[in-house]
């Protein structure tokens, strides 16, 4: 079995954020992998563990910085990390930031084949959830997206996914991208071992050129969305806290009804 | 196929076989952008649902009856592709599911794509789009060049009827469904949450591990507001409370004109599902508790105090 995953270097989730020229401005000590990547990671070290045979892939494209989530896929287990880094990627949208990853996992597949990608429904840090698609697409292969459970055998892949009207499950050939929900299992903490191994473990540096893109057809120039104004959201005016000392649900009654809520 | 000027398509979102609010609430805001066109995906439309499409303003119903295979992404994406050549402006509701579709004709159609927008409007002939980001905390606008995609997250706009109705004339759409990979081999369908979907609801009142797993008071409050019952992860993975009422950032995003949390510390997971929302009103017992960071009335106390004594006096209220 083998899979790769993809990994997203998320700002610190607690701290503060800021928007530079329309991108997310990040500094280095704030921040590891999305969290629902852990998920991610978890399911391709089950799947390895329980064929008996296997190897993981952690990849993450992004600045200097993003090496930190490929790492943290190497504390929790996975066997090699990509990192590909290239100042013209910076400001892609969601596709050109797919037709990157997918270049890679071209790469890989092409050496030794790829069974599976895993990937993390959604990016905590407010971005979208639909890189799982946009990669499935980019690489023509079977898309099962939002797993909250995940069965291989077969040569197929089978999915449930939970929509807000029905449980569906889906089934594919493989190779296939999948994304998975937290709720398909409990990510696994870092080992002391693998954390030492993880501070030596080389780390792949690939460029686009090592990928065979174009520049041009990726980053800020080639997205199909600016981000043409941001700012921070104020906090809320007037913040009113009472302590409950025998009036506190009165006191929550009036302020209701003034506000014409209740 | 169509006669409308400057059409602005709304995919029409469909609740046991009929139109779902959010979608009059993207009507309503496609009207103030040009004349809007609903796609209708799925089994043919009734009268009623026709009606009201043209209600609240459609000129067309373009209907591409392509049955259960609406539930595949891409040829979900290809019927609306089919659907909406001429409009440079495509406006669904920010589901999951919407956000696969989406993915998957914008990869067809080259079209720019912004989700969970509060709103969009025309700046010097082109689509903007606005957000808020990172658990609500940044406003953010975005220019998307050419044709649009724009998913709007519910209760961002209020839905009206139209002054003069669209004629919401039925356009057949003919489409050559593409192939996929995945098989789709059972359905089995989620009871739905009694009254109004969480999602959707004007008022939410959720309870978290702060309730014990007693949802009596925190639903006596909702039903009285004419809300939706909501829920941290700690109660829906204590089993409390069943998965469809969570709210956050894995679960549902609301933006209700009145959100309550009660009992619910406010943890940053949570806070990215609910802190755009009109007013904020916390009740929780710890003083120093995140949540009361962000809500424009909070109490410090126990719920089980703060509750009746809320209900009561609003009831005296209304009974006054
Ligand atoms: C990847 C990931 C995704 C997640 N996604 C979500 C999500 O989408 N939604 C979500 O909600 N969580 C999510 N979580 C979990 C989240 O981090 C918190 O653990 C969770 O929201 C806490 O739930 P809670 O506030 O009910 O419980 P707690 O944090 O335990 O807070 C309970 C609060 O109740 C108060 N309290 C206790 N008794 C009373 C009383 N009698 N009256 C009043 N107050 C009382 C306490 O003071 C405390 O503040 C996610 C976590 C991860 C790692």
């Amino acid at each position: 079995m083998r899979i790769l995953v993809t990994v997203k270097f998320t700002p610190d989730l607690q701290s503060q954020r800021s928007f530079t020229d329309g991108t997310v401005t990040r500094t280095a000590d704030d921040g590891s992998m999305n969290e629902l990547d852990e998920n991610a990671v978890e399911a391709a070290l089950q799947l390895v563990e329980a064929a008996g045979e296997g190897e993981v892939y952690a990849l993450t494209v992004g600045g200097a910085d993003a090496v930190a989530a490929v790492r943290k896929a190497l504390q929790l287990g996975a066997n090699h990390a990509i990192h590909v880094n290239d100042d013209a990627v910076a400001g892609s949208d969601v596709f050109g930031t797919a037709a990157v990853l997918a270049a890679a996992i071209r790469k890989v597949h092409d050496e030794n084949p790829l069974d599976l990608v895993i990937t993390g429904m959604a990016a905590l840090d407010g971005l979208t959830s639909m890189l799982p698609t946009a990669l499935a697409a980019e690489l023509d292969w079977s898309q099962l997206t939002l797993a909250s459970s995940l069965e291989v055998g077969d040569g197929n892949a089978t999915i449930v996914r939970h929509l807000p009207d029905a449980h569906e499950t889906v089934t594919a050939p493989l190779p296939a991208v999948v994304s998975v929900t937290d709720e398909l299992n409990k990510p696994r903490y870092p080992n002391f071992k693998l954390i030492m191994a993880a501070r030596k473990a080389e780390v792949m540096q690939w460029s686009l050129a090592d990928l065979g893109v174009d520049a041009a057809s990726v980053g800020a120039g080639a997205s199909r969305t600016t981000v043409v104004d941001a700012s921070p959201r104020p906090p809320r005016a007037h913040q009113q806290i009472v302590t409950d000392t025998g009036n506190g649900g009165n006191a929550l009654a009036a302020f209701l009804i003034e506000k014409g809520l209740a | 196929m169509s006669t409308a000027d400057n059409p602005i398509a709304v995919l029409v979102e469909l609740r046991d076989g009929a139109v779902a609010r959010p979608t009059l609430e993207a009507l309503t805001l496609a009207r103030s952008l040009g004349t809007p066109v609903a796609v209708w995906l799925g089994t043919e439309p009734d009268a009623d649902a026709v009606a009201q499409l043209g209600e609240f303003g459609a000129a067309e119903v373009r209907v591409a009856a392509i049955g259960a295979e609406a539930r595949y992404p891409a040829k979900a994406g290809a019927a609306i592709a089919a659907a909406t050549e001429d409009a440079s402006l495509l406006l669904v509701v920010s589901t999951f599911l919407n956000k696969e579709i989406v993915t998957r004709l914008a990869v067809t159609t080259g079209a720019g794509v912004v989700v969970d927008a509060a709103g969009v409007e025309f700046v010097d002939g082109e689509v903007e789009a606005f957000q808020t980001v990172f658990a609500a905390t940044w406003n953010v606008r975005t220019r998307i060049a050419g044709k649009a995609i724009v998913g709007v997250r519910p209760n961002t706009t209020t839905a009206s009827a139209a002054e003069a109705p669209g004629a919401a004339s039925i356009v057949p759409i003919s489409v050559q469904l593409p192939a996929t990979r995945e098989t789709v081999t059972a359905v089995e369908p989620v009871a739905q949450i009694e009254g109004v979907p969480l999602a959707e609801a004007p008022v939410v009142v959720s309870g978290g591990r702060g309730t014990g797993g007693d949802y009596a008071l925190v639903t006596e409050l909702a039903e009285l507001l004419g809300g939706a019952v909501g829920a941290s992860r700690d109660a829906t993975d204590e089993g409390w409370i069943s998965h469809e009422h969570m709210v956050g950032q894995t679960g549902t995003t609301v933006t209700p004109a009145l959100y309550v949390a009660c009992g619910i510390s406010g943890a940053v997971h949570h806070r990215g599902g609910m802190q755009a929302s009109g007013t904020i009103v916390a009740i929780n017992m710890d003083p120093d508790a995140p949540i009361f960071e962000i809500c424009d009335f909070g109490v410090v106390g126990s719920l089980f105090d703060v509750l009746p004594q809320a209900i009561e006096a609003v009831k005296a209220h209304r009974g006054a």
